[in-house]
């Protein structure tokens, strides 16, 4: 059973377009990546996981979060591996299977953003999005240490001093539903 | 010359300062940008991140779209760029044919074509103007997606400022990650990365750093202060849109107007090299 769940991974991975088996460890991913000082597994540890069907760890990595798809190590890896890609897959798996996510946040503002394209029906409301994550899964204090919520608002009121805050709704498409279709799960 | 306009959700909101500017650089350089009718949202990263399928979806309804009119589309945002570029590839991989092209509008507008109508029409070189030009990452990376040519070192850019009269400095960092998608969730990260690229810029002798993407554009400018406090040093770098510096060179009369609505602003930079009259202070300090 540790053999093919070890296979199913990469198999899984493969499937979606985004094989890891022509990894030879070269780290180059690793030594291009603007953030690989914030993460608990360099990216080329992420693909040898793969590989080796860690996914459990995988999952509850928090490199796959602060990863910022810069597309560095996509664009250098000598193998052809989509290494940023393999990043979203973990990302959607960690939120589909309810894995605990090192970096609620990160999570957060993305189910955020894709919440209230579908609200707006279809464009994005960028002071909604920012509402909708503050009040995401609570954790008021964590959000307001992070984002320097003083220093947030300040830069609120020079854009509105600028006349850079939209006042006023994104218009709502003629295809609010079929945006609303894709974005189902949101 | 007529083509489809992708602006995205954020010229709509915070950039509607780079939307103006675009509007003012077409009508100078005698290019039709037609709003694509009823167009959603790329879906941005956080589709890509949390859901392949509408990461697809999204930007395919409006590549469908824009199928209908059958001009090349345009857009001025790296990610919804990309994003677009994503869709057109996952398109053709099914064996279907795009009868248009989707460009980024940096590299639309420094086509041969476009070069020569702004050299043939200078009306204030940019003569003196130390400056870097900062790509960000979806414009040219992967270049699977983005067919660019050079996506480790781009110089388009490079040669639109030449073409200006304004003196474009070598540097590393041109295509280095600002960590935008970050900016909400870990500030934290992105301090570290854009003080990293204001030191190089400052390094390399810039005055201002020219981009040509919104997100760029906000990362760069917005947390200067914040960045400052931070370093205990000053940082006051303008981050200027390559689009305001063609309608400066070209004379347009809105760009001080465009300009005021940045954080840092760029008007004495410009004003002391002779580009650009700003009124007097109000009051002195
Ligand atoms: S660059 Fe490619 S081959 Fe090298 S370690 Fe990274 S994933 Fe493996
Ligand atoms: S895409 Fe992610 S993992 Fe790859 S280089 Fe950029 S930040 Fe690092």
């Amino acid at each position: 059973m540790a053999q093919s769940a070890a296979f199913a991974l990469a198999e899984n991975l493969a499937a979606a377009g985004l094989a890891v088996d022509g990894c030879y460890q070269c780290r180059k991913c690793s030594n291009g990546c603007p953030l690989v000082f914030a993460m608990d597994l360099p990216p080329d540890r992420v693909i040898r996981l793969a590989l080796l069907g860690r996914e459990d760890e995988l999952l509850a990595c928090r490199t796959i979060w602060v990863c910022s798809s810069c597309e560095t190590c996509t664009t250098r890896c000598p193998n052809g591996i989509d290494i940023a890609g393999v990043m979203d897959w973990l990302k959607e798996q960690a939120v589909a299977r309810g894995a605990a996510v090192p970096e609620p946040e990160v999570r957060d503002f993305h189910c955020a953003f894709l919440g209230a394209v579908k609200l707006m029906g279809g464009r994005l409301s960028e002071p909604l999005v920012l509402a909708l994550y503050a009040l995401k899964g609570g954790r008021w204090l964590a959000k307001l240490r992070r984002s320097a919520a003083a220093g947030e608002l300040a830069t609120a009121l020079e854009l509105l001093k600028r006349r850079r805050l939209p006042l006023s709704p994104p218009r709502r498409l003629a295809g609010a539903g079929e945006v609303a279709g894709i974005l189902r799960r949101w | 010359m007529k083509l489809t306009y992708y602006p995205g959700c954020s010229l709509e909101g915070t950039a509607s300062d780079y939307a103006a500017g675009i509007a003012g650089v077409a009508g100078l350089l005698g290019l039709t940008l037609a709003e694509l009718p009823d167009w959603n949202c790329c879906g941005a990263s956080a589709a890509h991140s949390l859901d392949a399928e509408a990461a697809r979806a999204l930007p395919i309804r409006n590549l469908r779209l824009a199928q209908r009119i059958g001009l090349d589309v345009v857009a001025p945002c790296a990610l919804c760029f990309n994003r677009l570029k994503a869709g057109a590839k996952d398109l053709e991989a099914k064996g279907e044919r795009l009868s248009f092209r989707v460009w980024d509008l940096l590299d639309l507008l420094t086509q041969p074509v476009f070069l020569k109508r702004m050299a043939a029409r200078l009306v204030t070189p940019l003569t003196g103007l130390q400056a870097v030009c900062y790509y960000g990452c979806l414009v040219n990376r992967p270049p699977k997606i983005t067919d660019a040519p050079t996506p480790e070192n781009p110089g388009n850019m490079e040669k639109l400022l030449q073409t200006l009269g304004a003196t474009p400095l070598e540097w590393s960092f041109k295509t280095d990650c600002c960590g935008a998608g970050l900016a909400v969730a870990r500030p934290d990260l992105i301090d570290r990365l854009v003080r990293r690229l204001y030191d190089r810029a400052r390094r390399a002798g810039a005055e201002c750093i020219v981009v040509s993407c919104q997100m760029c554009q906000a990362n760069l400018d917005l947390p200067q202060a914040r960045i400052s406090r931070q370093a205990g040093q000053k940082y006051e770098l303008p981050v200027l849109y390559f689009t305001e510096l063609i309608a400066l060179a070209l004379g347009h009369p809105e760009v001080p107007r465009w300009l005021a609505r940045h954080l840092v602003d760029p008007r004495p930079v410009l004003a002391a090299k002779g580009l650009l009259e700003i009124p007097a202070p109000q009051a002195s300090g």
